[in-house]
Order: C-alpha cells, then structure tokens, then sequence
C-alpha cells in the first residue's frame, strides 16, 4: 500500500486490569470481569455488569492528579492515554489528532445525585479536558456512532491520515457502566441473568462493562515487526434503528470494503473478533454475514464473556486483545460459548489455541444500522 | 486517484424556516417549537412516513433537512445505496438524553421508555435517513464545539480518495435546550460550487 498506516502501543483500563499483560492473561485464564452487582444506586435488583471500583481508579490516578477534581470515565481515559503516551514517546505536534471514541460519554454528570455540573455530560467538554490535559494542539474530533465507535475511530484516523491531513493520531474510546445504560438495556429486556453467553443455545441477553482503550495510529513503525491497518469498512444496514438487518447486510458490505481495500480473501483470515452480544438477533446477524462473506471456517471469538458490552469502547478493547493475539500467534477462547445458537455453522474458539496469526478481522454493529470491520496485518521488517 | 469533490446541493433549517439551495421552502412562525415547526413541515411537504412522528427530535431534525434535500436532487437509488452519510452536533443526543434521565430520576416517578432510550444516541437519526432512503454507504457522526467546515471537508475528502464512497451527504444537526439548526449537502463529482472550507462556511452562516 502507498501509505501504511501502524498501530503502536495500546493501553487498556477495565476489569481485568490496568495494563495490556493484566488482560490478556486473565483471558487466557478464562476469567471473566462481569459479576453479580448489587448496585441500588444503579438498579432496584441485582445485575451482572464488568465494573471497575471507582477506589481503584482513584488510587492509579493520584500519579496523574487530584481524583476528586474529574469524572469516572474522564480518568479511565487520562490513565489509559497517559499510558499509550508514555510508552509511545509520541510528539505531539500539530499533525497530530486526537480521536475520541465513546456513545454516552459522561453521561452520570446528569444524574442529580452526581456533584459534577451537566455540562460535564456534553462530548466536546470530555474532550477539552484530555485536550488541555495532555497539551493536544488542534480540536479533538468526537466519534459517536453507536456500538461500532471504537473501531471506526481506526478507520478515521487511518483515513485521515493517509490523506495527509494527519501525521498521527492518539485514539482512545470509553464508556461507563451508569445507569442511564443499565436501566435503558433493562426496559429492552437485553440483560441477561447471568454472564453473557454469546452464540450460545443458552443465552439469554447481553451483559454491560465499562473500559477505556487507546492506541496511537501513525505512519511511522518503531519496531521490527508491526501491525499495520490494512482495510476498512463501516455501512449501514438501512433497515431497522435498533435491530440489526436479518441479512447481514451492512456488515456484509464493512466486511468486503475492508477486504477489497486489503487485496485479501477470506482465506487469508486468521482470526475473527466478532461483535457477539448474545442477543439472538445479533449473533444471528452475524452468523450470516459472516458466511455470506465466506468466512464461517475462521476462528472466531467473541470477548463480551469477559468485558460485558463496553458500548463505544467494546471495538477498541476487543481490537487490542487481537492484537496481542496476533502477537503470541495465539487464539483466546470465546467465553460462554458451549452449544451453538445460530443457525448457520460459525468456526467459535472453544480453548486457546496456537495459531499463527497474520491477519486480523475486527467487527462491530449497533443501533442505528450500524457497522464495521477493520482489517488489521503483521509485517515483519528487516533492520 | 484524485477525485475532486463539488458541493452540488444543500439545504438549512433553522427559526422555522427550511431553505434548499438558497430557495425558501418553508417559513412559518418562529415563535413555535421545535415539534410544531417539524409537524407543519411535515403537512407542507405531504409526506406520508408516519414513522417521522415516532422520532426524537434530534432525528426528525436530521430527516427533514435529508428528505427535503434529497427531493431537490436528481439522484438515483444505485448513488443513494453507495452514499456516505457523515454528520455533526455539539450536543449529541443530550436533548433526549435529559427526557430519558427525567424517567429515572426518582423511585417513586419511574417511568424509563425503549422508544426513548433508543434515541439517546446521535447516530440515530442518520440510521433513519439511511432506512428511508436506503442508503448503505459509509456512516460516521461527530461531535465538536462548534460547527465544523474544515473537518467536514477533510473527511468526505478521505473517503472518496479512499475509494469508500463516490458522493457523501455531510453536515451538521444541533438540538438542545437553547434551539435547533441544521445544515446538510452533497459532497460529489457532479456539483458547480467548489467544496472548501470558505465556500461550505459561508453556506452555512447565510442561511
């Protein structure tokens, strides 16, 4: 390709842990970050939801400032681009973009019971605060899109940059267990009564979580082997605001834009990380799209057994795990998962595995007839 | 490849009046609300899709302006099926985020919707243009401080170098407590008037 486009050091903030290496070997333990809460605050009965304690993110944040002084999720994502920064060495310069990737934002400054002003609530003020934190120079750009903003943020911030517009960009996604979300899930009947079980016969709803994520995304590689973003995609379903399209087809349509754009077949797929939310509705959506796309012989996982669904961060948080996937050359168990769901045959990671692998399809869908996938490769290069 | 982009329509809706390609289309009383406005707009135009008074106001803000600039246009359902749809606010979906907060905000007043809660996000209103029109091409919606020109431009730019989208409907629909403004139009080969930030800012601000 013309303009290769790299991801360099992602940082993750969730249940699992504060670090990539927390995360990835919890999942290759096979635990789970979603828990029976028993939160009055949030719902009148128990649920299950991935949530970090707010004392443990207080006590990481003192190195970066005072707790009191910023929203949970504002300080999930201080800490987890602090962390990407760090690592990174990155300059910010006026090339540089800031990306932010979330569906509610700090949408708890609402609440009366928060102290916080509701102005807190709106996506620009989120973005000041980790603009003017970190000495960013030009206006972050906001991605709100449903369930499928952590990915697309990639894509802009590839797209963007391929075009010159950029030289980097830092690209962090968040969002919160609150509960605005939690009460809203629950008066669609989508949560579920126990961890959630994606592409299971046995499922019986979706679970919530909350993280931050972030990577940087340039045209500069600093190791000797990389992973480069090769394609992307991101179509609507133009059939139902809040339920996907039954044929599968803007995903469909994400799947083949980021293939075309790779020069990749389905064959070349290594591994698969799909959206699967455990509801019917989505996985079944899946199940076609993904053989419509020829891909059913993939491994697949999906990772919301471990994280719950973490909204606009869940693409992000699941993208990195791929990543580190690709890097062990190794396939991490799609929790929950026992007897198929679906109707059509998927090819669901049941234990960890090795495996190498080379190339990497992430997917998301959401409400909104949303979707999209991003291809991501390994290259190696010499010295 | 170097595509060059063109604004080839566009279409503002503020203070109760719609103007597509600097021609008034309606204009009612600025006084009424938003609904009001949305509902005689709605009559004007005689449509018949009574899903529009299902939708948020944020959504029916985003519709109106889409369909009656898509009216306007001489467009084909194949361009319609690969047209990007890239929109903007600074509020998000807060206007309906604050209705859906009033329903959970006491134990004994609790009265939380799904036809609520799933307007609460800004996108939406874009998936309902998209379903109207059966549009699958590329979506993305942004939020910034302000109305955005430079950025729009660069992105639609991206996309079509990038091959992901011939034409894209970009713009900017805004709802909140203090009032209402839209503002969309066509990023495509075939438009006169060139697509910079000066000339989509200068739309913007005379209508």
């Amino acid at each position: 390709m013309e303009n290769p486009i790299y991801i360099q050091e992602p940082s993750l903030i969730t249940p699992l842990g504060f670090s990539v290496s927390e995360n990835v070997s919890a999942i290759e333990k096979e635990q789970s970050g979603i828990h029976e809460q028993h939160r009055t605050d949030i719902l009148d009965t128990p649920f299950y939801a991935a949530m970090i304690a707010s004392e443990k993110i207080d006590a990481t944040f003192e190195k970066l400032g005072d707790p009191s002084k910023y929203l949970k999720l504002e300080k999930m994502m201080l800490l987890s681009v602090a962390e990407t920064l760090e690592k990174s060495k990155l300059h910010i310069s006026e090339k540089t973009a800031l990306i932010i990737a979330t569906t509610k934002g700090s949408i708890d400054a609402l609440d009366p019971d928060n102290s916080f002003s509701e102005e807190r609530a709106y996506l620009p003020v989120l973005g000041n605060k980790i603009q003017s934190f970190f000495g960013f120079k030009q206006e972050p750009i906001v991605v709100s899109n449903a369930c499928v903003s952590g990915i697309l943020a990639i894509a802009i911030a590839k797209r963007l940059i391929q075009n010159n517009v950029y030289e980097n960009a830092v690209v962090v996604a968040g969002d919160l267990v609150s509960k605005f979300t939690v009460t809203g899930f629950n008066t669609f009947q989508a949560l579920s009564n126990g961890p959630c079980k994606p592409y299971s016969k046995y499922r019986n709803g979706i679970s919530i979580g909350e993280a931050a994520a972030s990577v940087v995304i340039s045209s500069e590689k600093n190791k000797t082997t990389a992973i480069e973003v090769v394609g992307d995609g991101s179509c609507n379903d133009a059939n139902h605001i809040s339920g996907p399209s039954r044929t599968g087809e803007g995903l469909l349509k994400s799947v083949q834009s980021a293939m075309q754009e790779a020069v990749i077949s389905s064959k070349d797929i290594d591994l698969i990380s799909a959206h699967g939310t455990a509801t019917i509705y989505n996985d079944e959506m899946e199940a076609i799209a993904f053989n419509r796309a020829n891909l059913q012989k993939v491994p697949l996982h999906s990772l919301k057994g471990y994280y719950g669904h973490t909204l606009g961060a869940s693409a992000l948080v699941e993208a990195i795990i791929g990543f580190e996937a690709m890097n062990q050359n190794k396939l991490f168990t799609s929790l929950g998962y026992d007897e198929s769901g679906i109707s059509e045959p998927l090819n669901i990671i049941q234990k960890v595995e090795k495996k190498t692998i080379n190339t990497f399809l992430k997917t998301a869908s959401g409400f909104g007839g949303s979707n999209a996938a991003v291809l991501f490769k390994k290259v190696a290069f010499e010295h | 490849m170097n595509i060059k982009l063109n604004i080839q329509a566009w279409c503002s809706v503020q203070n109760g009046t719609v103007i597509c390609n600097g021609k008034k289309i309606v204009s009612t009383d600025n006084e009424q609300g938003f609904s009001e406005f949305a509902k005689q707009v709605y009559k004007n135009q005689q449509w018949e899709y009574p899903k529009f008074f299902k939708m948020d106001r944020l959504s029916k803000l985003t519709f109106l302006t889409a369909e009656i600039l898509l009216k306007e246009l001489t467009i084909s359902s194949e361009e319609k099926e690969q047209l990007a749809v890239v929109l903007s606010n600074k509020s998000a979906s807060l206007d309906t985020d604050r209705k859906y907060q009033d329903s959970i905000n006491s134990i004994e007043n609790f009265y939380p919707s799904p036809a609520v809660f799933v307007y609460t996000l800004p996108n939406i209103g874009m998936g309902e243009v998209c379903i109207r029109h059966k549009i699958q091409g590329e979506n993305a919606f942004f939020v910034f401080d302000d109305f955005n020109p430079l950025f729009l431009k660069q992105y639609a730019e991206s996309l079509a170098q990038n091959n992901k989208a011939p034409q894209v409907l970009c713009g900017w629909t805004e709802i909140d407590e203090k009032g209402y403004n839209s503002f969309l139009y066509l990023a495509s080969p075939n438009g006169t008037l060139p697509h910079t930030e000066e000339t989509i800012k200068k739309l913007y601000t005379q209508s």
